[in-house]
């Protein structure tokens, strides 16, 4: 692997290894926050702001963390951001913070956090790590916004809360797919987006981890 | 370096200083939003209120529009007002889940889903106290996933609905939880709570396939259990076990109302 480069940490999480598509981490929270387009913003602010800070102070100790117990070091720094996040939220956007209810408070077992943080910071200078935490909220962010965007407009017709497709139910003329307003529908949409990265991108492509052997020629078996 | 930082001092250092610096810095946010905190969650409670008894706008300031309002807390028993409580610090919620000042309720489906209920429960007058335009009522029970909680607003006469909103509820995006479609909650204007002028008995519920009556309101298309729940916890809060009582001397009134005003019409017309 090169070197890391400023340019390198921020954009490569968003298309090229995209911690949604490419590692399928952080899932649960994809799934469950994307309804909205406004949530799914402010979710992807707070991941930002908890993936970029955790990389920063990690980094910052790193040459001081005992390899024994860095794993609760780690989790130790992020739980105690993401608390912080979560009572700014109460305080300064409390309806938000009722929508996301207990997933801000999760993101601590979001997995791209702790993956960034004991995959790049434990090894990055601080500098280069917070970026890089930064690149990975964007990443995160891009695929969630996406996701939300289309749950939102199908399922309920609006945009950031604007009407764009006139629902039945409010007098007009579209019929909003329940389903898209569901948590599993996201599956369907990361799929999409995987699938359509990976078409744009063959790289991503993973290895066949089981390759069928061809079939067996029936002399063999006589 | 690798080694020293696996020493057990180093360890017992490093986790002791990473806590402190923690716990530090958590507390000091958590004490300082406090207030912030618990502002929003009272102003939130209040925009609820409000916007049930349609006074609030966006933007508004609640807390000016709050002061029209005024919290009496009611003995659900007998209807009547009482002081043992103050009306701004009493929590129903806490009083429910205490023996002492709560009953337990038995049989699902009458109760509105509900374990335990609280003998003292708060209610908000808008306008004069003593004649209330509106009088807005919690109400609380089980929808289809869980516990649903809000508001009711009925008028002075005790019998017509202003308003209904529901603050929390966890049923399905779409279906149930279009308890929060301001098309569908502004039905409930104008509805009628009881059939018959005697009757404690709430009779207003929710009908598939369209009201016919005064006391019916359309059930929410596609979620039978929530409308179900709907029904069952209004019909609960607003029957003899809720505020049936209470609302009773406001319908009384109204009757004696009647014949006062239809005496000076009829006054009237004589002097004419």
């Amino acid at each position: 692997m090169s070197e890391p480069t400023t340019k390198g940490v921020l954009t490569t999480p968003i298309f090229k290894n995209n911690p949604i598509a490419l590692q399928i981490l952080g899932i649960c929270s994809a799934l469950a926050v994307t309804s909205s387009m406004g949530v799914s913003l402010v979710m992807t602010m707070a991941v930002i702001f908890v993936t970029s800070f955790s990389n920063l102070f990690i980094s910052l100790i790193r040459n001081h963390i005992p390899s024994a117990i860095r794993i609760i070091v780690q989790m130790t720094i992020i739980a105690s951001l993401v608390i912080v996040v979560d009572q700014i939220l109460k305080a300064y956007a409390y309806e938000m913070s009722k929508q996301l209810s207990v997933f801000v408070g999760l993101i601590i077992t979001n997995c791209i956090v702790m993956g960034r943080a004991e995959g790049f910071a434990m090894t990055n200078s601080p500098g280069l790590s917070f970026l890089d935490g930064v690149g990975n909220g964007l990443g995160y962010g891009f695929i969630l916004m996406t996701v939300a965007f289309v749950r939102e407009l199908l399922g309920s017709g609006t945009v950031f809360g604007f009407t764009v497709l006139e629902t039945v139910q409010n007098g007009g003329w579209y019929v909003p797919n329940g389903l898209l307003l569901l948590p599993p529908s996201a599956f369907f949409i990361i799929g999409l987006i995987i699938w359509a990265l990976r078409s744009f991108d063959p790289e991503q492509d993973e290895a066949n981890e089981f390759v069928m052997k061809e079939n067996t020629q029936p002399k063999e078996a006589v | 370096m690798a080694k020293s930082n696996d020493s057990i001092k180093k360890i017992l250092t490093v986790a002791f200083a990473l806590c402190i610096v923690c716990s530090i810095i958590v507390s000091t946010a958590a004490v300082a939003l406090r207030s912030k905190q618990q502002q929003n969650m009272e102003l939130d409670r209040k925009s609820n209120i409000l916007a049930v008894a349609g006074l609030y706008e966006e933007g508004v300031n609640v807390e000016e529009v709050f002061r029209s309002i005024t919290p009496r807390v009611v003995n659900l028993q007998t209807g009547e007002y009482s002081d043992q409580f103050d009306p701004q610090t009493y929590n129903s919620f806490e009083a429910a889940k205490d023996p002492a000042q709560s009953i337990t309720l038995s049989g699902e489906k009458e109760n509105a889903g509900l374990s335990r209920q609280e003998k003292f429960s708060t209610v908000y007058l808008v306008g004069d106290p003593e004649s209330p335009d509106q009088i807005i009522l919690p109400i609380r029970g089980q929808g289809l996933w869980g516990l649903m909680r809000g508001y009711l607003s009925v008028q002075g006469d005790g019998n017509t609905i202003e308003g209904i909103t529901f603050y929390s509820h966890s049923e399905t995006p779409g279906l149930g939880g279009e308890v929060d479609n301001p098309n569908w909650k502004s039905q409930w204007d104008g509805k009628e709570v009881y059939a018959e002028p005697g009757s404690l008995e709430a009779a207003i519920s929710l009908v598939k396939g369209g009201a016919s009556s005064e006391t019916e309101v359309d059930a929410l298309s596609g979620a039978t259990l929530t409308s179900n729940g709907v029904t069952n916890l209004v019909r609960f809060w607003l029957g003899p076990q809720g505020f049936g009582e209470y609302l009773a001397r406001f319908r009384s009134g109204v009757e004696s109302n009647e014949v006062q005003s239809a005496s000076t019409d009829s006054n009237q017309t004589e002097g004419a």
